[in-house]
């Protein structure tokens, strides 16, 4: 109907962002990629929906095997939540030092935001280590096919976001803070606080309610 | 130039939102953690709640204090895709476990059906 009341202006319909730069509060997201990085982090969290989903169903098929209760170490989990949610924080700083122009402090609180990742790496790494000498690998069970498809989904996802993180650092070492780096940086900054967000989920549902059980 | 570089402030959070976002996460994250770890006296099913409603919380406030989506971001198509991801979300979830929690209970003989399975022979 819009478009019948405006024939000046029939294109109008078809855009999904504005091009015009003064229609915007910020000027990185002309392009529209990061609507487009939106949209496909959108998706992921339909894979992780469905392997949710396949957790929820499989979750309690023990096979006489071990329970959530014998194998989860919920203190260390708090742990690797906690440097979860310290690697968002100091992403945050990154980017409003990025927003100002700081190029120095926004790479020393990448550089920090890359450690948490890592430290996070490293407490995975070590359970999935602990559940495999326990006999507790991925082909135990329904319940621990699904928890290491889970789980393990969500690990990469981290190890890729560390990598594309050091492979930011280097470019921005190499070409400066440019726009190109800045909506990279940004995009990121997306990523790793989606992923922080999912392992909500799995914290929650995972965890504490297959403990719990 | 003053206006714009406050909207871009705004658009990618200050470090009173991030640590409003940050201090709301640590007490929602902490809450469930201690209902487990504390084994504290509590109803099976009073616990799951309060463990999925505080997760559920802690979802939204890392949506808005870290992840920044407004109503007003990219006109609008932002939240929408976000809506429209968490309907087929929902979808996907509450048909799975329905459905197949029904069809276990109905893969599970019961005792009178072996029984009536037995008297047969």
């Amino acid at each position: 109907m819009a478009n019948l009341t405006h024939p000046a202006k029939p294109a109008k319909s078809f855009d999904f962002y504005s091009t015009d730069p003064t229609s915007h509060v910020d000027g990185h997201h002309d392009t529209g990629t990061m609507l487009g990085f939106w949209i496909y982090l959108m998706s992921d969290s339909l894979i992780f929906g469905i392997l949710f989903a396949i957790y929820a169903v499989l979750g309690t098929n023990y096979a006489a095997g071990p329970a959530p209760a014998d194998l989860f170490e919920i203190k260390k989990i708090l742990l690797a939540t906690f440097f979860l949610l310290f690697s968002s924080i100091t992403y945050g700083f990154a980017v409003i030092n990025m927003q100002q122009g700081k190029e120095r402090q926004m790479t020393t609180w990448l550089l920090v935001t890359g450690a948490f990742g890592i430290a996070f790496l490293v407490m995975e790494l070590l359970e999935f280590q602990h559940l495999w000498h326990l006999g507790a690998g991925p082909g135990a069970s329904a319940f621990l096919s699904s928890f290491w498809f889970l789980v393990g989904t969500h690990g990469l996802h981290v190890l890729s976001g560390t990598i594309w993180l050091a492979v930011l650092l280097v470019q921005v070492q190499k070409h400066g803070l440019n726009e190109d780096n800045k909506r990279r940086i940004l995009c990121l900054s997306l990523f790793w606080h989606f992923l922080d967000l999912i392992w909500i989920g799995v914290f929650s549902f995972v965890y504490l309610t297959g403990v719990l059980l | 130039m003053t206006t714009q570089d406050h909207d871009e402030h705004e658009a990618h959070g200050s470090y009173r939102s991030y640590f409003i976002g940050f201090g709301l996460s640590v007490v929602l994250t902490l809450i469930p953690f201690w209902i487990v770890l504390s084994e504290v006296e509590i109803n099976l099913w009073l616990a799951l709640t309060i463990i999925f409603g505080l997760g559920a919380v802690q979802i939204m406030v890392h949506v808005s204090y870290f992840l920044h989506v407004t109503v007003k971001a990219e006109e609008g198509w932002q939240v929408m895709s976000m809506v429209f991801t968490g309907i087929l979300l929902l979808i996907v979830l509450v048909g799975s476990i329905w459905v197949m929690t029904h069809l276990n209970n109905n893969m599970m003989p019961a005792h009178d059906q072996i029984d009536r399975v037995r008297e047969l022979q």
